[in-house]
């Protein structure tokens, strides 16, 4: 080839909007020196429903159904994080019980995405079975949520002042019984990837970021414990009955790709161990009461009061038309959901409906960190990386 | 870092106040106001000077706000500068969350804050796309979530829900095509805030609520 004038140009490729390792429709342009990016862009908002102004014409009961649609992975765990922001406005104090099972389901959302996360990144660099192995179990736990809830995924069971209603008996204890025996599926998925040739090759040093940078770029979650920050919410800034419960935080050291992996794994296998004493604390006598508020102005009464005194169907009429009146204020709630730091900055004038609710996404953040963190890969990292960051379009796009 | 709920909620309610004085000491007239509500410091700043206020809680050792979590618009269309840029901020050090205010008028616009903390890119790209607010300085403001070529600021109040456009499938001309909104039934805002408990009485019904709709 001639010396001179050979015109070098970078090429330009879009990734998506249909492409099965984005994890949705995300449109990512792509510039390429060869096979190494130079720039990522990812275009977004192909999924956008205007879930805030949604929510900002809606009563606050009617807000959290939005939530779930969200990361839809997890559902709970976003609903979680508007109770607590409305019930903080409210200066609400909800019952034993309710925080007990809010935890247990928290905890199962954070296996459903862990386990949908882990198996689907090793599928973006080729195994095939860890997926089949995972979803098998995230079957199991969808039926937990349709049993307590009704739904398998869109459950608003978190309530304002609780949950909506009591779990029986016999969910509580088939839910001990998967804690016996899922850890062995997640060994059996460790065995698949943690010391494979080729799952290491693809993810050890991908993707690096260190504490700084990563708390610069509002990473949270996985994401900063897997760089070597001990930062887990559900550790320092405890909510519901986390204070109580024993659980270590997993922490990783390179803050690469395949730390983040090992992470998930270890919050795994923790979350499996909250699940259990949830289970014994929701069978012994210290976890029985009700699980709702008995404040008549946010909770309903029971049906069989309604049948006979007029004030409870006052009430109850009261509370699905004008809906719960949240004193005026501004409040900031966060919980750690299976993504990282999930948070709802709730504004109310002290009507029945928000006046500004910001969505906090933990994903919105990671993703915009992919341009800095994609530098310098070659292409076929890109795909590792996003897969590792755990992008659900829902919350991204919202 | 992490101390548990005992050391947690303790630092919370003590060094508040301390941080609020000690944060208005150094910033002087930067800091209009600092209030404490539902456990957490506010600061409304001089949004002139906004990134000295966020630089100063990111670099002061009493500080360390070193984590960014979020940044949003808020639309109070009744005020004089009808938009507030609400910056949280986190510090891991001393476990203790920060929101920072400032007012921002239509047409007006605020210094980006992207040097300081490069995550704040795309939250500033959305409140450009949500309310229309200006950030100076930012590398690439463009529109995040909303469709290539919208218009309008989709999160200000007087921004219809329904929105103006919508989009569906041509089969003759076999590509997607724009239309103005065509609502089958009126736009329904129902109020609920019962009169008899000292609300003001209901705003008087529509006249157009025919289920006609245009």
């Amino acid at each position: 080839m001639a010396e001179t004038d050979v015109a070098l140009r970078n090429f330009t490729i879009n990734f998506g909007p249909q492409h099965p390792a984005a994890h949705g429709v995300l449109r990512l342009v792509l510039e390429l020196d060869g096979e190494v990016v130079e720039r990522a862009d990812p275009h977004i908002g192909l999924l956008h429903r205007g879930t805030e102004k949604l929510i900002e014409t809606k009563t606050y009961h009617q807000a959290v159904p939005y939530f779930d649609r969200l990361d839809y992975v997890a559902p709970m765990n976003q609903e979680h994080a508007f109770v607590l922001a409305a019930e903080k406005l409210l200066g609400l104090e909800v019952p034993y019980r309710a925080q007990v099972i809010r935890v247990l389901y928290s905890e199962i959302g954070r296996l459903l995405s862990h386990l949908l996360n882990v198996t689907t990144q090793a599928m973006d660099v080729g195994a095939l079975t860890p997926p089949l192995w995972g979803f098998e179990e995230r079957e199991k736990l969808m039926i937990f949520y349709e049993r307590a809830s009704g739904s398998r995924m869109h459950a608003a069971w978190f309530r304002i002042g609780g949950v909506h209603q009591d779990l029986p008996e016999e969910l509580i204890d088939d839910i001990g019984e998967f804690c016996e025996t899922h850890p062995k599926v997640l060994r059996d998925i460790e065995g698949l990837l943690t010391d494979n040739r080729i799952f290491k090759q693809r993810n050890v040093d991908i993707g690096k970021v260190t504490v700084e940078e990563a708390f610069a770029r509002g990473f949270s979650g996985v994401m900063v414990r897997g760089s070597g920050a001990a930062w887990d919410l559900r550790r320092a800034q405890p909510y519901e009955n986390y204070s109580e419960l024993d659980f270590k935080v997993a922490v990783g050291r390179n803050g690469d790709c395949y730390d983040r992996y090992v992470v998930r794994m270890e919050e795994m296998y923790q979350s499996v161990h909250i699940m259990k004493q949830c289970v014994e604390i929701l069978k012994s006598q210290k976890g029985a009461g009700p699980v709702m508020t008995d404040n008549r102005k946010v909770a309903p009464p029971p049906r069989a009061e309604m049948k006979t005194s007029m004030e409870a169907l006052i009430e109850h009429f009261k509370l699905y038309t004008e809906g719960i009146k949240v004193p005026e204020g501004e409040v900031y709630a966060a919980v750690e959901a299976p993504k990282g730091e999930f948070g709802v900055y709730l504004v109310s004038d002290g009507s029945n409906r928000p006046y500004r609710c910001k969505i906090r996404a933990p994903g919105y953040a990671h993703l915009a960190g992919l341009d800095f963190l994609s530098r310098g890969h070659m292409l076929a990292d890109v795909s590792a990386i996003i897969g590792s960051l755990d992008i659900v379009f829902g919350e991204v796009d919202r | 870092m992490a101390n548990g709920t005992r050391a947690y909620e303790e630092t919370t309610a003590a060094d508040l106040a301390a941080l609020a004085e000690h944060v208005r000491e150094h910033l002087g007239e930067a800091v209009i106001e600092t209030t404490v509500t539902h456990g957490q410091l506010q600061i409304a700043a001089a949004a002139a000077r906004i990134r000295d206020v966020l630089r100063f809680l990111r670099d002061d050792a009493a500080c360390r706000f070193t984590c960014f979590t979020d940044l949003c618009g808020v639309d109070y269309p009744e005020r004089e500068k009808r938009f507030e840029v609400v910056t949280h901020l986190l510090s891991p050090t001393l476990n203790l969350r920060v929101r920072v205010k400032a007012a921002v008028g239509e047409g007006e616009s605020i210094a980006s804050i992207v040097e300081l903390f490069p995550g704040a890119e795309w939250f500033e790209r959305e409140a450009y796309d949500m309310y229309g607010i200006f950030f100076d300085g930012h590398p690439d403001l463009r529109r995040i979530l909303t469709d290539y070529g919208f218009a309008g600021h989709p999160l200000r109040k007087d921004f219809p829900v329904t929105g103006f456009v919508e989009v569906r499938y041509d089969e003759d001309r076999k590509r997607v095509v724009y239309e103005p909104v065509k609502l089958q039934q009126a736009w329904r805002d129902f109020d609920y805030l019962s009169p008899w408990r000292g609300e003001p009485p209901m705003p008087p019904q529509r006249a157009d609520d025919d289920g006609e709709g245009d």
